[in-house]
């Protein structure tokens, strides 16, 4: 059993309705989903999905309607039954589970969180809070202890006694937060969970989740249609397209390198400077001048000129970011003087190097203002490499709509 | 013997019919004499409880009912009706009615509820009870008093006995649609949170049923009523006899004043289960 994995989904296949052997064996031959449809009358939901997501990540699973996601989820805790392949938590199959041991694999492992908040009319706050644990067996007290625990976390806790529709949308999907935490399972499906919300509640129940994971790390499976959503929670994204899983990959990997242009088009429209970091593109083509006690500025002149380059980065043995220096200023300073010279008295003052994290629209003023490519460097003070005007318009136009001026669309995106 | 002009019967189905039905007289009496023994019972109860009791106590006993599901409007019916089926001489009737409705409708309750719940939760049990409910509601009571009465012979038991048969249906089919329009997704989330099947009808899917339920309840009590007049005629008591005797002897004052006790009894139950169903 791997560690570093909590669950593992195998060449999941899902068909719905009548012929689903006949649809299967087209699909092994490769026909078109349409096609099979037309044939068998079978639509197939899900197809050769397979993917990792680690422990304690929040793994966005996006796609449009009609992409499979929703039935994807449900075959996570097989209230979707596959019609083939595995699906591994913590190494166990589901798949194969009993009746038995599934009903216990869902009380206690996991819990979900749905998109019409499907919370029982008949029960209060607190009992609807309660309800997994009431399943389970818990006494009345236990239970409603670590219900009234669970809705205080949300921020529920003087509304315990009410119903459910006396409450606004927001503060219902809350109490279906909290009827997920109450369990206290280590992986949280949500189902599309905020997308019934307005916008601004929307955000606020994703801090709200971002917010309760610093606390408790669990497994999030999070499904959306939202990229904006996705971007902004997950960790790792997996992208859906008729049943397909196109990409999974980090936000910013995936919008670097979208793998068709189906997942090009979902990222259309996307800001880059707001989801890549300088760390994400920063290049190490520029030379590096490693300041040895014997290294002088003649050396590294001669260097630059070799390399024919204007710039060079200076750091230490252990890679350590020092400063900057321009063939210029060496230049003028060998010109200049004649007693011992030393290489950081040529450092080039008003460049700073700029950290990994940043993202491109806190370093884009720095980028612009000066003529030397943008040194970045990582939390321990390395070298990464540097971000130069030309660097930073490309990656501007690879995300870009084509049809769009490339400049005019970063601005529009930053009002 | 021609096939194509109708003129003779070539299926005996009547004469089939009345050899099964003898048939069955002749082996299985014990056995549909048996079945009348719990309805026996529970009918002596309630009809002890009733006719023991004093009669104000009887009244006070359905105004609090009133009052506690229906509000003061009922209750002040209610008060009102009772008192005028006694004046009418009628109390004694009224009571037997009372005890009869009673059982019919526990026994409707008892057989149709888990009918309906197992028709809500399967379809194909659904496809074989529908035509069942559709035949127990549209075939005239008058055909089955017969063969009723030669298996149970005559008296209330075998007329509580029709009475059910005419008026289980509507619980089974309000039970039935109670369960089905549990929205899916709440039941979805239940089996999510590793609820059993069992735990899903105890839990959610009786609780949320509970209104058509009640509904399906209250009507089968109407049907029960209704069917006071016809149970008469095999020999059951109550407010049917004075409508039987009156139609029999033309005495229209009679089947009046046992008309209009039905009528009264029929709005108080009506009115206080449907405030039942509301709570």
């Amino acid at each position: 059993m791997n560690k570093d994995i909590k669950i593992s989904v195998k060449n999941l296949y899902k068909v719905f309705g009548a012929n689903v052997k006949q649809a299967m064996k087209m699909l092994d031959e490769g026909h078109e989903k349409t096609h099979i449809h037309e044939k068998t009358g079978a639509t197939v939901g899900v197809q050769s999905a397979s993917f990792d997501i680690r422990p304690g990540e929040i793994f966005v699973i996006m796609g449009l309607s009609g992409s499979g996601k929703s039935t994807m989820v449900r075959m996570l805790n097989r209230l979707i039954e596959p019609t083939s392949g595995q699906v591994l938590i913590d190494g166990e199959d589901i798949t194969a589970m009993s009746d038995d041991e599934l009903v216990k694999m869902r009380r206690k492992k996991m819990s979900m969180v749905f998109q019409s908040f499907a919370l029982m009319p008949h029960l209060t706050v607190l009992q609807n809070a309660a309800f997994g644990l009431e399943l389970d067996g818990a006494d009345k007290k236990a239970r409603e202890d670590r219900a009234l625990e669970a809705l205080d976390q949300v921020g529920l806790a003087p509304y315990a006694q009410s119903f459910p529709k006396e409450l606004s949308g927001g503060m219902q999907q809350r109490v279906g937060l909290a009827r997920g935490l109450a369990v206290d399972p280590d992986i949280l499906l949500m189902d599309e969970a905020f997308s019934a919300l307005d916008p601004l509640i929307r955000t606020e129940m994703q801090d709200e989740l971002l917010k309760l994971q610093a606390k408790v790390k669990r497994t999030v499976v999070f499904i959306s249609h939202d990229l904006d959503e996705a971007m902004r929670i997950g960790d790792r994204i997996a992208i859906m397209e008729g049943g397909s899983v196109v990409q999974v990959g980090t936000p910013e990997e995936i919008l670097q390198n979208p793998a068709d242009d189906y997942v090009r088009a979902f990222f259309r429209g996307v800001d880059p400077t707001n989801i890549l970091t300088a760390g994400d593109i920063a290049s190490d083509t520029q030379v590096t001048i490693i300041a040895t006690d014997g290294k002088n500025p003649r050396a590294a002149l001669q260097r630059l000129i070799k390399n024919d380059r204007e710039y060079g980065y200076v750091i230490d043995t252990d890679h350590k970011y020092l400063g900057l220096v321009s063939a210029d200023g060496l230049r003028a300073m060998i010109d200049r003087s004649d007693h011992e010279l030393r290489l950081s008295d040529a450092y080039i003052k008003d460049v700073t190097a700029a950290s990994a994290g940043a993202s491109l629209q806190d370093i884009l003023p720095e980028v612009a203002t000066h003529s030397s490519p943008l040194p970045i460097i990582d939390e321990n003070g390395k070298y990464l490499g540097a971000i130069s005007k030309n660097l930073f318009l490309k990656t501007l136009h690879r995300n870009q709509p084509e049809d769009m001026p490339d400049t005019d669309q970063a601005e529009k995106e930053e009002v | 013997m021609n096939f194509f002009t109708f003129e003779e019967q070539l299926i005996p189905l009547d004469q089939w019919m009345q050899t099964f039905v003898n048939w069955l007289v002749i082996n299985y009496r014990d056995f549909f004499q048996g079945i009348k023994v719990p309805i026996e019972l529970s009918l002596q109860g309630l009809e002890w409880f009733f006719t023991t009791l004093p009669p104000l106590v009887v009244v006070l006993l359905f105004a609090v009912a009133a009052w506690r599901f229906a509000g003061k409007g009922v209750t002040i019916f209610t008060i009102v009706s009772f008192f005028l089926v006694g004046y009418l001489g009628l109390w004694h009737d009224t009571m037997i009615t009372i005890s009869m409705v009673i059982s019919s409708v526990f026994f409707c309750a008892l057989i149709g509820i888990p009918l309906g719940i197992m028709s809500g939760r399967s379809d194909r049990f659904q496809t074989y009870l529908r035509p069942c409910l559709d035949a127990m509601q549209t075939i005239p009571p008058f055909v089955y008093l017969v063969p009723v009465v030669m298996l149970f012979s005559i008296g209330t038991v075998s007329g509580i006995l029709a009475t059910i048969v005419f008026a289980l249906p509507p619980i089974v089919r309000l039970t039935s649609l109670g369960i089905r329009q549990v929205h899916p997704e709440l039941i979805e989330a239940a089996l999510a949170f590793g609820a059993t099947s069992g735990q899903v009808l105890r839990k959610v899917q009786v609780p949320l049923a509970m209104p058509s339920i009640m509904a399906g309840l209250n009507q089968t009590l109407m049907m029960a009523l209704s069917m006071v007049v016809i149970a008469a005629l095999i020999g059951a008591g109550g407010l049917g006899n004075p409508v039987v005797q009156g139609l029999n002897s033309l005495q229209i004052g009679l089947a009046t004043i046992g008309g209009l006790a039905i009528v009264l009894l029929a709005m108080v139950l009506d009115r206080i289960t449907q405030g039942m169903a509301k709570k």
